[in-house]
């Protein structure tokens, strides 16, 4: 089960890293805000599960997240992918993220730990807006042939994952660059 | 109601009015341009309720926002307000007949 | 109305709204005023962003996350209103990108390590709320309206920044090392925030009761709530003058009003790069609006 638990949440927390690359750049002020939220959501949901996976672990929710070496991490190499300035393929990743990620859920919510399959269902329920959202702007963006071919060119990469996903070296790095100047301290 | 911020600009702007609590009034809190109201809704959502700071929304477009400002009171209807009725002095002087008939 | 009489109705706290009659001088100077204030939002998230990637624990990502989000969701309420009086949205981006408008010396100074992180969420958040605070009486209506959502969601910016700076200085003699030189590094931006000395008479923002509060007043009030926060953790200011008369005034030295002024049109050290990633995103991305923004129009 902490292995489930644990792929989930490093594939929410890097989703929700890379999400956050956007704060302040995207391409409509409104779209900023919202997308924001994503992103702190998919962090909010990491840590729920870190913390799940923590308490068996007999540790906590930062050190899961930060403090493994970044061949340990579990998330796939779609999340890794810096995709950064290109809203088309952000676009195609989400959609193609919530669509996975639901029947995740779905597998999570049939779990006989009462904790899980509670926490499942209330991340659940909030992943329905990021839904919501990515549906919006695939309706919009369908008929434009780079949205298409980012979905194309992104979806063999959702289920895919290899020991260092492109991209996610750098990301611990400067994810850990603070942490890791003072070691132990409490920040 | 003018939009100001039709083509080229942000969209279709909407007004928004949101409830804080049940019971209470829903009270205007700002605008949002949007391409529509899917969009709008979305946006709203964010702006007026990322904190959990309200039970509800509205979304109008502005354009659908008939406004009245002209109100004439030319001879002072006060009758029908409160501030139209002066009693103190009226009510001292029953008073004091009252106490002088019981006195 | 006249203009004298409109001048006579705003400085009695009268209330302008969108579609009353104003003096064309009052209109320039609001927009331009409100203006600003919706670039320094925008500007005010890139030196923080990078923090972002890099928060040291997952509360810290989240708090940092959001407090920026409220900036952009922050600049949207005021170039709503500055659209609303007449100039849209992209021509204040255009404005903004080409270096032709303003936004406040703050944000174009560079960040350099976490300790920044908290002093600005701390400090000049605080001297930017004093100045919000002094705009909820705005004659202008709706900016004072959308004044109060601001402060109100401003106020967890300062406790976050707070919390950064007081945990840095109970850790370790490193960290405490980071907050005082950041510190150290950010006081003549901040004493120069509020604007120079001008009397507020002469002060046209304060004339049309735009502002309701002069430069110095403003001034005088981060020094008085904030020096003595900086002194009881040990931190020092770097200014040897600094000190409060038994009448209540903060004495200082004085400010560099050149760097102000050069720094404010333009020169900053991090003015250029910034703005220059701004138009690379907004070049990046014009198709994304255009494809969205089509149908409306």
């Amino acid at each position: 089960m902490n292995e489930q638990l644990l792929e989930a949440a490093d594939d929410e927390l890097v989703v929700g890293w890379r999400d956050s690359e956007w704060t302040g750049i995207a391409p409509l002020l409104e779209e900023d805000v919202a997308f924001s939220s994503i992103a702190q959501n998919e962090i909010g949901h990491a840590r729920a599960l870190y913390e799940l996976a923590a308490r068996d672990l007999g540790t906590t929710a930062d050190e899961l997240a930060f403090d493994r070496a970044p061949g340990e991490y579990r998330c796939s190499t779609l999340v890794a992918l810096r995709l950064v300035p290109d809203w088309a393929r952000t676009i195609a990743r989400r959609y193609l993220y919530e669509q996975a990620d639901e029947r995740r859920l779905a597998a999570l919510k049939a779990s006989d730990d009462p904790e899980v399959a509670g926490l499942a269902a209330k991340i659940d329920r909030e992943e329905a807006y990021h839904r919501m959202h990515a549906q919006m702007w695939f309706d919009r963006l369908q008929d434009e042939p780079r949205f298409l071919e980012a979905l194309e060119k992104l979806r063999p990469l959702v289920d895919d994952r290899g020991e260092q996903p492109p991209g996610l070296a750098e990301l611990w790095e400067e994810m850990t660059s603070v942490r890791r100047s003072v070691a132990g301290a409490t920040w | 109601m003018g939009s100001a911020g039709g083509v080229g600009g942000s969209g279709v702007i909407y007004e928004v009015f949101r409830q804080e609590r049940k019971g209470q009034a829903f009270q205007h809190a700002g605008s949002i341009g949007a391409p529509n109201l899917e969009f709008a809704e979305v946006y709203a959502r964010e702006q007026y309720g990322r904190r959990q700071e309200s039970t509800a929304l509205w979304l109008v477009p502005r354009d659908a926002i008939d406004e009245l400002d002209d109100f004439v009171d030319e001879l002072g209807r006060t009758y029908h307000r409160v501030d139209g009725y002066s009693l103190k002095a009226k009510l001292k002087e029953a008073r004091e007949r009252a106490a002088a008939r019981s006195g | 109305m006249s203009e004298d009489e409109f001048l006579e109705y705003v400085q009695g706290g009268g209330q302008v709204e969108t579609r009353d009659w104003m003096p064309d001088e009052y209109r320039a100077k609001l927009i331009k005023f409100i203006e600003m204030h919706g670039n320094s939002e925008l500007m005010g998230v890139l030196p923080e962003r990078e923090w972002i990637l890099r928060a040291p624990t997952l509360q810290r990502k989240l708090a940092l996350t959001a407090k920026v989000q409220d900036e952009v969701g922050h600049a949207q309420l005021i170039y709503r209103v500055v659209e609303d009086l007449g100039k849209p949205r992209e021509a204040c981006l255009d404005d903004l990108v080409s270096g032709r408008a303003k936004f406040h010396n703050v944000f174009h100074y560079p960040t350099k390590t976490w300790g920044d992180v908290g002093v600005i969420a701390w400090l000049v958040d605080a001297a930017a709320i004093i100045s919000q605070k002094a705009l909820l009486k705005c004659s202008y209506a709706p900016y004072a309206r959308i004044m109060k959502k601001i402060c109100w969601e401003e106020s967890f910016h300062i406790l976050h920044g707070r919390d950064v700076v007081l945990t840095l200085m109970n850790g370790t003699d490193e960290q405490r090392e980071l907050v005082q030189e950041a510190l150290t590094r950010w006081w003549g931006p901040l004493m120069q925030f509020h604007g120079n000395q001008i009397a507020r008479e002469d002060d046209p923002m304060y004339v049309w009761r735009i502002k309701s509060q002069g430069n110095e007043e403003a001034r005088q009030q981060f020094l008085d709530g904030y020096v003595p926060q900086i002194w009881e953790l040990g931190l020092e200011v770097p200014d040897p003058k600094l000190r409060k008369r038994d009448d209540g005034v903060w004495e200082y030295t004085e400010p560099d009003w050149d760097e102000l002024r050069y720094v404010v049109t333009g020169h900053g050290p991090r003015t250029a790069d910034r703005l220059d990633l701004r138009r690379r995103a907004r070049e990046r991305s014009a198709w994304v609006r255009q494809v969205v923004l089509a149908e409306a129009a």
